[in-house]
């Protein structure tokens, strides 16, 4: 007789085993390596939750100190690896076996750690990739979950930064995994409940706050001219061209430059209500300006931001708020938004080739996808038709008839010709072969392949890739607006006219901007200082951006 | 410390009656440009004086399609560069220009 119920009664092994550590599903901070020792087991695949925003500290800490006599051979499935003690975990033999979609501050570790061989690595994802994974082949034996508050019956509060939480318990406490949750504190009464108490095994009581990092705060003092005509660039060659209503930024200077000319040149140039009102985002405070001035219909968020909670609360309109007023945000319904329901994604890289593909990829750091891919690309299953999507679909192809031909998504990367510390953002050959090759993966961690790219703006112009018919052209058109990095610098002069004539390159002149109308003074906000009181005090910056 | 100076013969005599005008800052990736009405008007003189050595083909090629889109006849600039970007300066380039290009 087959057994059906193998998982069921393994999990009630579990559960049994750590009912000793707990009083009901609560269990003290102390209590917590014991805890996880009793719920996990050698070889088990953990989902540790934690992304480019929240992360579940206490429960990585804890894990990490576990006793690797008991606890090894770990399969990691996680968005994010940021921590230290997310690699401590590898370091000391718990875990041996990494799926994962993101690393920020650990890329340079974890690219010593593989070449190393102290981790085997499954596959490098996006997050809605991975995220799909659980439900297939990836699904976790023990998730390890982060919320604010929790009452004594394992019911969550998320809160603004709800995140991964719903659905890493889903593909965990359906197919009957073990869910244990850090909270910052055990209550009597919850604000709202977004996690039913059904699906939580444990609530570890943390008394203090989880991590959260303010990645998407971009401070306007740093903004450069440079940055604010490339920014003019795209809003009136790009936004205003196709008429994007619907749309995702990245992470960036480049685009939080976007974000503060709305409300002034894209003002002047009459574009309010005709552009960027409806996006895929998270609450990035550079949009505060372009808010307050009505420009914004509604924003979806994938997370929270540091410090954005009271300015949320007190814009329902605005933002997707819960029935105790504060944000709900859901990166997995988000990138799906991100994916099929905007028009356009813009943002920033560290190499683009001559191709157009890019990666932010080095040599000796592995920085992961997170999402940018699933924005940045063509949703090849997307079937409704909208202004943008049939204008880019005609200009790459014009041969096809109309009624047959695919729209195409705008995707656009944004950047000076010479990004930070001075390097080249063109390359002829992308960082990321050399890292392939140098840890034997079976494919080059390509941020956007330069297929899915339609656009590329810098501060010398913008190509358009879907106007180019030969790859020769394409390479000229990247070239024609590298500027004096080694790629621009071979650039074919005769071709690059040539492209300039038929508005495959178009130079700020083209457009009617100057150079010298890049000005500081036009940025609708020049400090963070300016957000708060654009916000009318509801924004609180966290401290490491405040200087007065 | 690095010193390059180009010279051009231009077409056209750069517009104002200013003597002098200054812009930019010497900090890290910026630069200050000075620019003097001192030469024939046919003549354009560029001197750089930079912290990062090496990119001589670099700074020709930005000061040389500068003055070939430009009317900077007369004029004589003078760079001092803390390891500022192309774009920051032809910016400033510019901008020097358009500065001096005003009537005194």
């Amino acid at each position: 007789m087959s057994n059906w119920d193998a998982n069921r009664s393994n999990k009630a092994s579990r559960i049994e085993a750590a009912a000793a550590h707990a009083h009901g599903k609560v269990v003290a901070a102390a209590d917590t390596t014991r805890l996880l020792q009793a719920v996990i087991r050698p070889g088990d695949r953990v989902c540790l939750e934690g992304d480019n925003q929240k992360q579940a500290d206490l429960l990585a800490k804890a894990l990490a100190a576990a006793d690797n006599q008991v606890l090894h051979g770990l399969h990691m499935v996680q968005s994010g690896v940021v921590l230290p003690e997310h690699l401590d975990v590898f370091d000391r033999g718990i875990a041996s076996h990494l799926d994962f979609a993101y690393s920020g501050p650990q890329a340079q570790r974890i690219a010593q750690m593989l070449s190393a061989g102290k981790i085997t690595l499954g596959a490098i994802h996006t997050y809605l990739e991975l995220f799909a994974r659980y439900f297939i082949d990836l699904t976790p034996n023990v998730a390890l979950i982060v919320a604010v508050s929790a009452d004594r019956d394992g019911n969550l509060y998320t809160g603004a930064n709800t995140e991964d939480t719903p659905t890493v318990v889903e593909a965990t406490a359906f197919k009957n995994g073990v869910v244990v949750a850090q909270v910052d504190s055990i209550v009597d009464h919850l604000p709202r409940i977004d996690i039913p108490g059904d699906q939580v095994d444990f609530v570890v009581d943390a008394q203090r706050p989880f991590y959260v990092e303010p990645l998407f705060t971009r401070d306007p003092a740093a903004i450069t001219e440079s940055q604010i005509l490339t920014a003019m660039l795209a809003i009136k060659g790009i936004y205003a061209r196709y008429g994007i209503t619907r749309l995702n930024h990245g992470i960036g200077f480049s685009t939080a430059a976007i974000e503060l000319l709305l409300p002034t040149f894209g003002e002047r140039l009459g574009l309010k209500h005709r552009i960027a009102t409806h996006w895929a985002l998270n609450p990035h405070p550079t949009l505060i300006p372009a808010i307050e001035s009505g420009w914004v219909k509604q924003i979806h968020s994938f997370g929270s931001e540091v410090g954005m909670d009271d300015y949320i609360r007190a814009r329902p309109d605005i933002f997707f708020t819960g029935s105790d007023g504060s944000l709900r945000s859901n990166r997995a319904f988000c990138q799906t938004a991100g994916l099929y329901a905007c028009d356009m994604f813009i943002g920033s890289t560290l190499q683009i080739d001559l191709n157009g593909n890019s990666s932010t990829v080095t040599a000796n750091r592995v920085a992961g996808f997170g999402g940018a891919p699933n924005m940045g690309s063509d949703a090849r299953g997307r079937r409704h038709p909208s202004g943008p999507w049939l204008q880019a679909g005609s200009e790459a192809d014009t041969d096809s008839s109309p009624m047959l031909r695919r729209g195409r998504k705008l995707v656009v990367q944004i950047g000076e010709t010479f990004g930070d510390k001075n390097l080249p953002l063109f390359v002829e050959k992308l960082d990321a072969l050399q890292l392939a090759e140098k840890l034997k993966l079976p494919l080059a961690p390509v941020m956007i392949y330069g297929d899915d790219v339609t656009h590329i703006v810098t501060e010398e112009g913008i190509a358009n890739l879907l106007l180019c018919r030969t790859q020769d052209e394409r390479e000229q058109a990247i070239r024609g607006v590298a500027g004096y990095t080694d790629v621009g610098r071979r650039k074919d002069r005769k071709m690059v006219a040539e492209l300039r004539s038929r508005g495959i390159i178009q130079r700020p002149e083209d457009l009617g901007i100057a150079a010298l109308d890049a000005d500081r003074r036009m940025l609708a906000a020049r400090s963070i200082r300016d957000l708060a009181r654009w916000s009318g005090g509801l924004y609180q910056p966290p401290s490491r951006f405040r200087n007065w | 410390m690095e010193h390059m100076t180009y010279h051009y013969a231009v077409d056209k005599r750069a517009t104002g009656t200013r003597l002098l005008a200054i812009v930019g800052v010497v900090a890290s990736g910026n630069l200050e440009v000075l620019v003097e009405r001192v030469l024939a008007d046919k003549d354009c003189e560029v001197v750089v004086n930079t912290a990062v050595s090496g990119f001589g083909d670099v700074w020709e090629a930005v000061v040389g399609d500068f003055i070939e889109r430009t009317s900077a006849g007369g004029l004589r600039m003078s760079i001092n560069d803390g390891g500022a970007r192309p774009d920051m300066v032809s910016l400033r380039l510019a901008q020097a220009v358009a500065s001096i290009a005003e009537d005194a």
